[in-house]
C-alpha cells in the first residue's frame, strides 16, 4: 500500500530532486543546495557528465527540428523537467509556429516552474501526472484533447525511461502510450545505458539509488525493445551524438561515452 | 585608433576568431543549433572587436559580449576562463587586459542576474507547488472530515495508548454523549460484561502492533443508560517507520438486530412454559464444562423428579399441572440460581441443576438439600393447596473421569435409585453401582458365560421363630462374583436376568443349589433342620416348565417338599384364572408351601391372599425401618406408635387368613421384642444374621439351641 505523502514529494528542499539536479548539471541556478551537491558529487566521480547532459540536450533539439521539419505540430513532452534552455516549444515553434506542447512531469516544483514560464501561452501546457500511470495520463483533458485530432503527436520520452524499474513495467508503458497514438505519430526516446560505459554505470546507479528516484540503466537490447511496434528512423538507436547530427565533428571521437541511447520510431 | 589592418594583423584575428568559435561550439557540445551557435559566435567577435578599436577604451561592447555569452546558457566558468585567455593573448590589442576584464565583468554581471533570476523563479515555483500541495491536502482532508462527521457508522480515533482523540457525530449519537464527555473516556474503560472473550486481547495486540485489525460484536453502555449493541472494527494505523500510532474504530450500530437475535436465542433455548433453560441449552452448557476443563475441575448435577406428578396432572387437570410446575421452576430458579448454578427443564416433571464449578460433593447436596427445601412448602394453585415432593439424584465427578452423557445417564440412574428408596429424599451417586447399571447389557452378554464358569455362588441368611429364637428357616440368596465389578447382590441383576430371560436358567440352578445343599441338612441333621427358602422371579413363576422343573429338583435331589417353601411377590400372580395360579396350586399339591415375599410394597389386593394357596407372608423391610421414622400429624410426633400399630394390624390381619408371619429387616432387639409380643411368627434381619456361608449356617445348625440371643421359652 502507498503510504499517504503528507509532504509533496520535490517540494521538500533538503532532498535533491532529478529534475533540479539535472538542471545542475546544465549549469543552471533553478535548484537548491541539497541538488547542487549530488551534482557535485556525481561529476566527481564522473567529470564527463555535464556533457552527457548536453549530448541528450543535442539529441532533444535534433528529433524535435527533424519532426517539426516533417510537419509535427502536436507534442507531448514526458518528463519535461525543467527546460534551462532549448525547450520543446521554442524549438518547435522556430519551424512551426503553431506547434502545440503539452508538458507532463510527476516533479510539482518542476510543474510550477514550467506554468511560470509558459503563462498565457494558449498553445502550451503543463500537467502533473505520474508516467507509470500511463492511462490515467492519458485521460488528462490536456493530452487527450493533444490526441483527439487524430493528427500525429510526437511523444517525447527523453532521459525519463530510466527513472522507471524493470517491476513497473517500462514496456507495457510504452505499449499503452503507443496504442493511444494516432497513426503517424512519433516517439522520441532517449535512455541512460551501461553499454558505453560499463565502469561507471554501477557508482551513478548508487548514487541515484539515495535518491527517491532511483536509476535503472538498461542495454542497447532493451532500450530497442521499448520501440517495439515503431518503425526505427535512420540511423535507429546510438548513441546520443551520433543521431542525426548536424556537423560531422560534432560526434566527436567516443560518442560511447555519451552513454546515452537515443531513438525515433514512427508509427505507420 | 583605426589603423588599417596589416597582413599579420588580419591573420592574427582570423586565428582568434577560429579558436573563439571552436570554444563556444565545444561549451556547449550539440546542445545549441548550430545556426544558433553562429550567430553567437559572430555577433561576440564583432562586439569584441569594437571593444578593442574603440578610442579611448570603452568597456561596454565587451561587457556587452559578456552577458550574451551568458544569455546564450555559456555559464560555465571554464569557458569564462577560457574566453580570458583567449582574450588577452590577443596579438593586436594594446587593450586586450581592459577588453578581458570588461568582457569578465559583464559576463559576471550577467550570470549573477541570471542565477538570481532563475533562484528566484524556482523558489517560487517550489513555493506554488507547496502551496498547491497543501490546498490538495487541505481539500482532501476537508473531504475527509466531512465523510468522517457525517458518515453513518460511528468513527473513533483514538492513541495507542487508548486515549481517544476524535470521534464522529454518529459515534456520539449512539454512546449518547457529547464530544468532551468521549474525550475524557479512555478505550479500556469501555468494558462490558458480555464482551465476547477475546475482544480485549485483540484490542491489546493491536494496540500493540501485533495484529491490523479485528471485528467483533460489542456492547457499551450509553451514557445515557441502557446499552448498544455494535458490530466493532479496529484498524491499526502506522506512520512511515511502521510505528503504531492510531487505532480507527468504526461501529455499527446492531442493537435491533441482536435482540432480535438474543429473543430467538432465547426461544430457542428456554422452555415456554417456566422461562427456564431448556434441555437443548441444559446440554450445551454441560457439553461446555467438557471443551477445554481445568486440571481437576469437578462438576456437580442434581437430577430432579417430582413425586407423584402424574397423580396430581390426572387428578387435577393439565392446566393445574402446568401451572405447578412454573410454580416449582420459579422457586428452583429463586433459590438455587442465585448461587450461582443452572437451573433447566428437561421437559415433563424433570428438572436439572448444574453446578459449573463444583469443591466437592457436599456442595452438589447441599444444592440437593437446597431443592427439597425449596419444594417442603405447599403450592398454592388457584385455591388449592398442593403439596409436591420430590427425589434428587445428586452426582459430583472430576471432569476428566466422565462425559456429558455418562454423566447424565448416572445422575438418573441415582435420580431412579432415590426415587425406589423412598420418596422425598436424595440420593448420592454411587459410583459401583452406576457401573452395574451401565454394564446391565456387558453383564446381559456375561451371564450365560458366568452360570458354566461358576462365578454364581448362594449365600443364606437365617429366618428364626420369634418365640424361642431357634433357626426355623434359611433364605438363599444368589450372588455374582463378578470379574470387574465384585460380589453382586439379587438385587443388582435380577432385573436383568428377568429381562433378558436368564432368569429361567439361573433360578434352576439356584433351587438345585439350595434344594441340594437343604437336603444334606436334613440328611445330618434330621427333623430340626430349617427349612429352605428360595425366591420365584415373576417370570419363573409364569412358566410352563416349573413344576416339573421343582418336581425333578426335588426328585434329584432328595429333598423332602416340605423342607421347601417358594417365596414369590405379589405381582407373581395376576388373579384367579391366571395360568400362574393353577401351578401354585400344583406346587403345593406337590406338598412346597408358597410364602408372599415383600408383602406391603406392591399392589396389595388381600382378596387375592385368599385365593392363593399360600402358608405365609413376609412383611416387606421397610415397614420395619419406616416404623421410626414416620411422621405424623394424629399422634402428638409419635409416628412410631402408628407405625408399629400397622405391623400389628398387618400380623393380625395374617393370623386371620392362617398364614405364618415373617417380619424383615429386623435390626434390633427391642425391634424383635415388640414384634414378638404382638404375636408375629418369625423374623428375618441384620439381628439374627446376615447372609452368609453355608458353613457359617451348618455350625449355627449344629451348634443348635446355642446361640446366645435365642431366647429361651
Ligand atoms: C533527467 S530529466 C529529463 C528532462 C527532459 N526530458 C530532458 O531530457 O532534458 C527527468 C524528468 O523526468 C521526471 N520524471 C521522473 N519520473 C517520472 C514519472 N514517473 N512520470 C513523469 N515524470 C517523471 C523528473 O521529474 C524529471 O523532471
Amino acid at each position: 500500500m502507498k503510504r499517504p505523502r503528507w509532504i509533496p514529494e520535490g517540494t521538500d528542499q533538503e532532498t535533491p530532486n532529478v529534475a533540479r539536479v539535472y538542471d545542475c548539471y546544465l549549469g543552471g541556478s533553478h535548484n537548491f543546495a541539497a541538488d547542487r551537491e549530488m551534482a557535485r558529487k556525481a561529476v566527481e566521480l564522473w567529470p564527463e557528465l555535464p556533457k552527457i547532459m548536453r549530448a541528450n540536450r543535442g539529441f532533444l533539439r535534433r528529433a524535435v527540428q527533424y519532426l517539426a521539419e516533417r510537419g509535427f505540430t502536436r507534442f507531448l513532452d514526458i518528463g519535461s523537467g525543467i527546460p534551462t534552455f532549448g525547450a520543446v516549444h521554442e524549438v518547435a515553434r522556430r519551424i512551426q509556429p503553431d506547434a502545440r506542447v503539452v508538458y507532463v512531469d510527476i516533479d510539482p516544483v518542476a510543474v510550477a516552474h514550467s506554468r511560470l514560464i509558459l503563462e498565457g501561452d494558449e498553445r502550451a501546457a503543463v500537467i502533473e501526472a505520474d508516467m507509470r500511470e500511463p492511462r490515467a495520463l492519458l485521460a488528462d483533458p490536456a493530452v487527450a484533447d493533444l490526441l483527439a485530432a487524430g493528427e500525429p503527436v510526437a511523444v517525447l520520452l527523453v532521459a525519463v525511461l530510466h527513472f522507471v524499474r524493470d517491476e513497473e513495467d517500462p514496456v507495457g508503458i510504452v505499449r499503452v502510450l503507443r496504442d493511444a497514438m494516432p497513426p503517424g505519430s512519433a516517439l522520441v526516446l532517449s535512455h541512460a545505458s551501461f553499454e558505453g560505459r560499463p565502469d561507471q554505470a554501477g557508482p551513478h546507479q548508487d548514487l541515484y539509488a539515495r535518491t527517491p528516484t532511483p536509476l535503472t540503466m538498461r542495454s542497447r537490447e532493451d532500450v530497442v525493445r521499448l520501440f517495439d511496434g515503431f518503425e526505427l528512423i535512420e540511423p535507429g538507436v546510438v548513441y546520443l551524438p551520433e543521431w542525426r547530427p548536424e556537423r560531422p565533428e560534432s560526434v566527436g571521437p567516443h560518442p560511447e561515452r555519451m552513454t546515452g541511447l537515443a531513438g525515433v520510431g514512427r508509427l505507420s | 585608433m583605426s589603423a588599417a589592418p596589416t597582413a599579420g594583423h588580419a591573420a592574427a584575428q582570423a586565428g582568434f576568431e577560429e579558436a573563439w568559435a571552436r570554444l563556444l561550439r565545444e561549451g556547449h557540445g550539440a546542445a545549441v543549433h548550430p545556426g544558433t551557435l553562429g550567430r553567437v559566435v559572430s555577433r561576440t567577435i564583432e562586439l569584441l572587436g569594437r571593444a578593442r578599436d574603440a578610442e579611448p577604451f570603452d568597456p561596454a561592447p565587451a561587457e556587452q559580449a559578456g552577458a550574451l555569452l551568458v544569455e546564450a546558457h555559456f555559464t560555465d566558468a571554464a569557458v569564462l576562463a577560457r574566453a580570458v585567455e583567449l582574450l588577452l593573448g590577443h596579438p593586436a590589442g594594446e587593450h586586450a587586459p581592459k577588453v578581458a576584464g570588461a568582457f569578465a565583468s559583464g559576463w559576471t554581471v550577467a550570470l549573477r542576474d541570471r542565477t538570481l533570476r532563475e533562484q528566484e523563479a524556482i523558489r517560487l515555483a517550489a513555493d506554488l507547488a507547496r502551496k498547491g500541495a497543501e490546498k490538495a491536502l487541505y481539500a482532501s482532508e476537508a473531504r475527509f472530515r466531512a465523510v468522517f462527521e457525517s458518515a453513518a457508522i460511528g468513527i473513533g480515533i483514538g492513541d495507542v495508548n487508548g486515549n481517544i482523540l476524535a470521534v464522529n457525530r454518529a459515534l456520539q449519537e449512539m454512546f449518547g454523549a457529547r464530544p468532551q464527555d468521549m474525550r475524557d473516556l479512555r478505550v479500556p474503560e469501555l468494558v462490558h460484561p458480555e464482551d465476547t472473550p477475546g475482544v480485549w486481547e485483540a484490542y491489546d495486540d493491536l494496540v500493540n502492533g501485533r495484529r491490523e485489525h479485528f471485528q467483533f460484536d460489542k456492547p457499551y453502555y450509553r451514557r445515557a443508560g441502557g446499552v448498544i449493541w455494535t458490530h466493532l472494527t479496529v484498524s491499526l494505523i502506522r506512520d512511515e517507520e511502521g510505528v503504531p500510532r492510531y487505532q480507527v474504530a468504526m461501529l455499527e450500530d446492531i442493537t435491533d438486530r441482536h435482540r432480535l437475535q438474543e429473543r430467538l436465542r432465547f426461544q430457542a433455548t428456554h422452555d415456554p412454559l417456566t422461562g427456564l433453560p431448556n434441555r437443548a441449552e441444559f446440554f450445551e452448557r454441560l457439553e461446555r464444562i467438557f471443551d477445554s476443563p481445568e486440571p481437576g475441575a469437578r462438576f456437580g448435577l442434581c437430577s430432579v423428579d417430582l413425586d407423584g406428578f402424574k397423580a396430581i396432572n390426572d387428578s387435577l387437570g393439565h392446566e393445574t399441572g402446568d401451572q405447578l410446575l412454573a410454580a416449582v421452576a420459579e422457586r428452583l430458579a429463586s433459590t438455587v440460581a442465585p448461587l450461582g448454578h443452572l437451573v433447566a427443564r428437561l421437559g415433563g416433571d424433570e428438572f436439572v441443576v448444574l453446578l459449573e464449578s463444583c469443591l466437592g460433593h457436599q456442595e452438589s447436596v447441599a444444592v440437593a438439600k437446597t431443592v427439597l427445601d425449596a419444594l417442603s412448602q405447599p403450592f398454592l394453585i388457584g385455591d388449592q393447596k398442593l403439596a409436591v415432593r420430590a427425589s434428587v439424584g445428586v452426582l459430583e465427578r472430576p471432569v476428566a473421569a466422565t462425559t456429558p452423557g455418562a454423566a447424565m445417564r448416572a445422575a438418573d440412574l441415582t435420580l431412579y435409585r432415590a426415587k425406589k428408596e423412598g420418596r422425598g429424599r436424595w440420593t448420592l451417586f454411587d459410583p459401583k453401582r452406576n457401573a452395574v447399571a451401565v454394564s446391565r447389557y456387558a453383564m446381559s452378554v456375561r451371564m450365560p458365560m458366568a452360570l458354566d464358569r461358576g462365578e454364581f455362588f448362594i449365600d443364606y441368611q437365617p429366618l428364626c421363630s420369634l418365640r424361642d429364637g431357634s433357626l426355623a428357616a434359611v433364605e438363599a440368596l444368589v450372588r455374582w462374583r463378578h470379574p470387574e465389578l465384585g460380589v453382586l447382590g439379587p438385587d443388582e441383576f435380577v432385573a436383568t436376568a428377568e429381562e433378558t430371560g436368564l432368569i429361567i436358567p439361573l433360578g434352576r440352578w439356584v433351587l438345585e443349589q439350595a434344594c441340594d445343599q437343604a437336603a444334606r441338612w436334613a440328611r445330618r441333621f434330621g427333623p430340626g433342620t430349617p427349612k429352605m427358602n428360595v425366591n420365584l422371579a415373576v417370570r419363573q413363576a409364569r412358566n410352563a416348565a416349573l413344576v416339573s422343573d421343582v418336581d425333578r429338583v426335588l426328585r434329584g435331589t432328595g429333598l423332602d417338599p416340605s423342607g421347601l417353601q417358594l417365596e414369590i411377590t405379589e405381582s407373581a400372580v395376576l388373579g384367579p384364572r391366571d395360568h400362574a395360579l393353577q401351578a401354585m396350586h400344583a406346587l403345593v399339591d406337590m406338598g412346597v408351601s408358597l410364602t408372599v415375599d415383600d408383602f406391603g410394597t406392591g399392589w396389595s389386593n388381600l382378596a387375592y391372599l385368599r385365593d392363593l394357596p399360600v402358608s405365609g407372608l413376609k412383611i416387606a423391610g421397610s415397614f420395619i425401618s419406616d416404623v421410626h421414622d414416620r411422621p405424623s400429624p394424629h399422634d402428638g410426633g409419635d409416628g412410631e406408635l402408628l407405625g408399629w400399630r400397622i405391623v400389628s394390624g398387618l400380623v393380625s390381619l395374617a393370623h386371620t387368613l392362617g398364614l405364618t408371619v415373617t417380619a424383615e429387616g429386623v435390626e434390633t432387639a427391642a425391634d424383635a421384642e415388640r414384634l414378638r409380643a404382638m404375636g408375629c411368627d418369625w423374623a428375618q434381619g441384620w439381628y439374627y444374621g446376615r447372609p452368609t456361608r453355608p458353613e457359617e449356617i451348618t455350625r449355627r445348625i449344629a451348634e443348635g439351641l446355642g446361640d446366645p440371643r435365642v431366647r429361651r421359652a
